[in-house]
């Protein structure tokens, strides 16, 4: 349950911009969440609900968009899709294969009043 | 933007009767929600680096032995290094209370609800202790293999303890956590003889989430490999010296 404090960080970034953009209402929070980021989009939803009450993002809407992960072999070069980073190339079985996707974990944008 | 079709300008024609058309701005800001941790986490490590210190971020499930391993490490390297310890729990000073017996100075972080440390709490505790100069600095995370993988601290390495009372196939489970560490000690191998435990198919599955990790075979209660992994950290606290 990490998500609970990136919940944390996420509105200290939110608070942060409504107080630099002077917005008082967040209607919508568009969040990258990557598929190997080790985050659990429910659980990012339930703290999200829990943890925006009473803040600018309180009944905002959460659009979690989840990026699939992908790896570049760095012994041949093939770039594929991946699931766990210690899965080897498709082409040549080289472990492990260096990420370049599916990591992330950010705030894409706010819809603001 | 437009609430109804999410246009930037209205200028296109009206949108039919009934549905609304409001007005909202989109704010980008690609911003990682790891940012601020991250942000103390380049504190801590410029600190240690300015100061000659090795700073190791000790994880692992809870149960694996690290206090009792801790304590015995601590109690061999008494007298010739500086050591401080930081310890993560989410209640108690028991840990600390148990360091600050092998005589080291040790202050505890307890996170209440949050399973993991993050680099800000570790900051706090760093500057409470003030190790000296080239000192060597024990963090024990919370006993977790999920959480603390993400949170950088500031450490030089990530030590992952695995005890042979686990599953062998813990590396291939939280792959996270074995692929971010540079060492894995194998922990309570006296208790071999009277588990089942596959030993080789542990090394294997650990070596195939991170080809390069460093293991030590380790029992607090025999002594075994503890000199070994003194080695470890001496020398890589030599190397930072050069």
């Amino acid at each position: 349950m990490h998500e609970m404090s990136l919940m944390v960080s996420m509105l200290e970034i939110i608070e942060d911009q409504a107080r630099q953009e002077g917005f008082r209402r967040v209607t919508r929070v568009t969040l990258e969440i990557g598929q190997m980021a080790g985050v659990d989009p429910e659980a990012m939803r339930f703290a999200f609900e829990a943890g925006t009450l009473d803040s600018v993002a309180e009944g905002a809407e959460l659009i979690i968009e989840e990026t699939l992960g992908r790896a570049r072999c760095p012994a041949c070069g093939l770039e594929a899709p991946v699931e766990v980073f210690y899965e080897p190339c498709a082409a040549c079985g080289q472990a492990p294969q260096e990420i370049i996707a599916g990591r992330a974990m950010r705030i894409v944008s706010l819809d603001v009043d | 933007m437009c609430t109804t079709c999410g246009c930037e300008d209205h200028a296109h024609a009206p949108h039919p009767k009934g549905e609304s058309s409001g007005w909202f701005r989109r704010v980008s800001l690609e911003r990682s929600l790891l940012e601020k941790n991250d942000a103390f986490a380049a504190r801590n490590r410029r600190h240690f680096q300015e100061r000659g210190i090795l700073a190791l971020n000790l994880v692992s499930s809870p149960g694996s032995g690290k206090t009792s391993l801790l304590v015995a490490t601590l109690e061999r390297l008494a007298g010739s290094r500086p050591v401080a310890v930081v310890e993560g729990d989410q209640q108690t000073s028991r840990d600390a209370d148990r360091i600050r017996a092998a005589g080291a100075p040790a202050i505890q972080i307890n996170t209440g609800k949050g399973c993991h440390l993050d680099a800000h709490g570790v900051e706090h505790a760093i500057l409470d202790l003030a190790p000296e100069d080239g000192a060597l600095v024990f963090i024990e995370n919370v006993g977790n293999l999920v959480c603390p993988a993400p949170f950088d601290l500031g450490e030089n390495h990530k030590v992952v303890i695995l005890s042979v009372t686990e599953g062998e196939d813990k590396p291939l489970k939280y792959p996270d956590m074995f692929a971010a560490a540079d060492l894995m000690l194998l922990n309570k191998v006296d208790l071999l003889p009277h588990v089942d435990f596959d030993e080789e198919a542990c090394l294997g599955f650990a070596k195939r989430v991170n080809p390069s990790l460093d293991v030590i075979r380790t029992s607090a209660r025999s002594g075994e490999g503890l000199q070994a992994w003194i080695d470890w950290i001496l020398a890589r606290s030599a190397a930072l010296a050069r």
